[in-house]
């Protein structure tokens, strides 16, 4: 039913539509109202036959997350920034051993400084976890990414990462489409897992692998998530189908077919990007965009298939590899090998900062006039950084 | 797309001021959204939320710098500066009641339309029927007035969409009461 209701709000209400079995839940901004409103419908019976564990810390959230999951349960946590990093040790626990957690992170900053706004430090941070990474655009996506995460999970038996710009999306209102119960139920079957805890059957999961396996463990853990790159898009496809729209894929774009210029990007600084390629069209200029649901996997080919025909591509990033600049304009610079792209880094949004129309513009300019440098840091103060050169020099 | 800017202090409900406009949009088949600007959330602090209302999808997400209407739900804010950006035909609805004449106002709010400046007693209003200090609910019952961009049953159908019981009865009758003060000219509006 369309509804005007908080990001957060949506994808509760989506996640409780998929019946997890267990949840574990740890608050933390911008993530909290997301379990908060997990909790009201565990406790008023509207999810019933869940189990909704309220843990001591995020390693607690993740552990719990494995240990249902390992006995049969759909299991799902959410966390952002710190909470993300404090469980990083279970979260690689959970991809290695093939357990098809759900977990929503409410994109964040992480510190120090500390800082509780948004950008995708976090999630960048865990690129190469094992994990699945699904970016969205608009709360609608984030809404029914949730419901493709649980059916691309179990299916795969890999865990999945829904990545939602924290404050931006979950603390936006505006109309979403929730999935109604029957419709996720005809869309979602039960969680039938590869392989269960049971005492009158006992296996050991994640039980020490020497030296004579474990690159065998990892390349096939690598071949499940390169399966991802058909699955993704399958039930894309499937929900377009069972739901009357589009949402996720490997990627969307806009206005792209015949952009000089392209810009990708991840997440929801898309929809004030269309508005800036709209303006740009209507005085003649051929700009358009790609924004990367599927970032792990990396789609190289699908990339390839949107930008190749450009002249440049610039990369918003909305994260910094400190020393390097940004995380995906490596990938996206291996998907256009031997194409004659110019690609260009812009770091963008970091803690919270505003991407403004203005400034997308400025940026678009400049990235026309051959005046774009490799990497560029959007809206940077350049007197306070040279203020504090001076000041340490 | 009419862009909204509500000013307050935490624990004002500036929030939610936006978040029940956006419903109220929406109730109406209009496109809304609704986002705060994530300051420290602490009670006191300067909070600014913001709602964009339009006929069509909306998709940006930057914050609105300029815009149409601006709600300032404590005047003592009048010293940053939150009037910036308004645009020349825009709306000024501050919750005072002090003759705006008083207030000092220069820049933007000098320029604005005849009838377009408004001064509402929303924590008088919301003292008198919620028996608390939260003058969000009010000030968006002179908004409806004061702009004419959403009916005040498209207010009060939002107010008792979020809550339930005695707050939502007393809340819709502060938003009325406001509501009516705007529209019989008895809210202050500057003179001349």
């Amino acid at each position: 039913m369309l509804q005007q209701v908080e990001g957060s709000k949506a994808v509760a209400q989506a996640v409780a539509a998929c019946r997890p079995q267990v949840i574990c839940a740890y608050p933390i901004s911008p993530q909290t109202h997301i379990v908060e409103e997990l909790s009201r419908l565990v406790k008023s019976g509207e999810l019933p036959g869940c189990e909704y564990v309220n843990v001591e810390s995020e390693f607690a959230a993740m552990s719990g997350a494995i240990g249902a999951s390992a006995v049969g349960a759909r299991s799902y946590t959410a966390t952002a920034s710190q909470g993300l990093l404090y469980m990083v040790e279970a979260v690689y626990n959970a991809s290695g051993m093939g357990l098809p957690v759900v977990m929503t992170v409410a994109n964040r900053a992480i510190g120090a400084p500390i800082n509780i706004w948004n950008d995708q430090g976090d999630t960048m941070s865990q690129r190469d976890s094992g994990w699945l990474q699904l970016y969205a655009t608009t709360n609608q996506e984030a809404t029914d990414l949730h419901v493709q995460a649980f059916r691309i999970a179990e299916e795969l038996s890999v865990p999945v990462m829904v990545c939602m710009d924290g404050f931006v999306l979950t603390h936006a209102m505006e109309a979403v489409d929730v999935p109604d119960q029957a419709a996720v139920d005809a869309f979602l079957p039960p969680f039938v897992p590869r392989q269960v805890l049971d005492p009158d059957a006992p296996v050991s999961m994640g039980a020490m692998v020497g030296p004579e396996a474990f690159t065998e463990v990892r390349y096939l853990a690598h071949r499940r998530q390169l399966d991802a790159l058909d699955t993704i898009p399958r039930v894309a496809q499937e929900f377009a189908e069972a739901f009357g729209r589009e949402s996720g894929g490997l990627l969307h774009t806009y206005r792209a077919d015949d952009a000089e210029t392209v810009v990708l990007s991840l997440g929801s600084v898309y929809g004030t990007l269309q508005d800036v390629v709209d303006a740009e069209r209507q005085v003649g200029v051929p700009v358009g965009l790609v924004a990367l649901t599927s970032f792990r996997p990396f789609p190289y080919d699908a990339v390839r298939a949107a930008v190749g025909h450009a002249r440049r591509v610039v990369v918003l990033e909305r994260a910094l590899a400190v020393g390097v600049g940004g995380t995906v304009t490596g990938d996206v610079r291996t998907g256009l090998q031997g194409l004659p792209v110019d690609l260009r880094t812009v770091v963008a949004g970091l803690g919270g900062r505003p991407i403004t129309a203005p400034s997308l513009h400025e940026m678009l300019g400049r990235a026309m006039a051959e005046d774009l440098p490799e990497l560029t840091f959007l809206d940077l103060d350049q007197a306070v950084v040279d203020r504090e050169l001076g000041r340490v020099r | 797309m009419f862009g909204i800017r509500i000013h307050g202090r935490g624990g004002q409900g500036v929030v939610t001021a936006a978040e029940l406009l956006s419903v109220a949009a929406f109730l109406e088949g209009h496109h809304a959204q609704a986002f705060p600007s994530f300051g420290s959330e602490r009670t006191g602090a300067p909070v600014v939320a913001f709602c964009r209302i339009a006929d069509h999808p909306i998709r940006t997400r930057e914050p609105i710098a300029e815009p149409d209407a601006l709600i300032v739900q404590d005047v003592t804010l009048l010293r940053l500066p939150v009037l910036e950006g308004l645009r020349p035909g825009g709306f000024l609805l501050l919750n005072t009641a002090r003759d705006p004449a008083l207030l000092g106002l220069r820049g933007a709010a000098e320029a604005l339309p005849p009838g377009h400046l408004r001064t509402v007693p929303a924590t008088e209003l919301s003292l008198e029927h919620v028996g608390r200090a939260v003058p969000n609910v009010p000030l968006l019952g002179a908004f409806a007035a004061l702009t004419g961009l959403l009916s005040i049953d498209s207010v009060v159908a939002a107010i008792e969409d979020r809550f339930s019981g005695r707050t939502a009865h007393t809340n819709a009758a502060a938003a009325r009461a406001a509501y009516r003060l705007v529209v019989e000219g008895v809210a202050h509006a500057p003179a001349g």
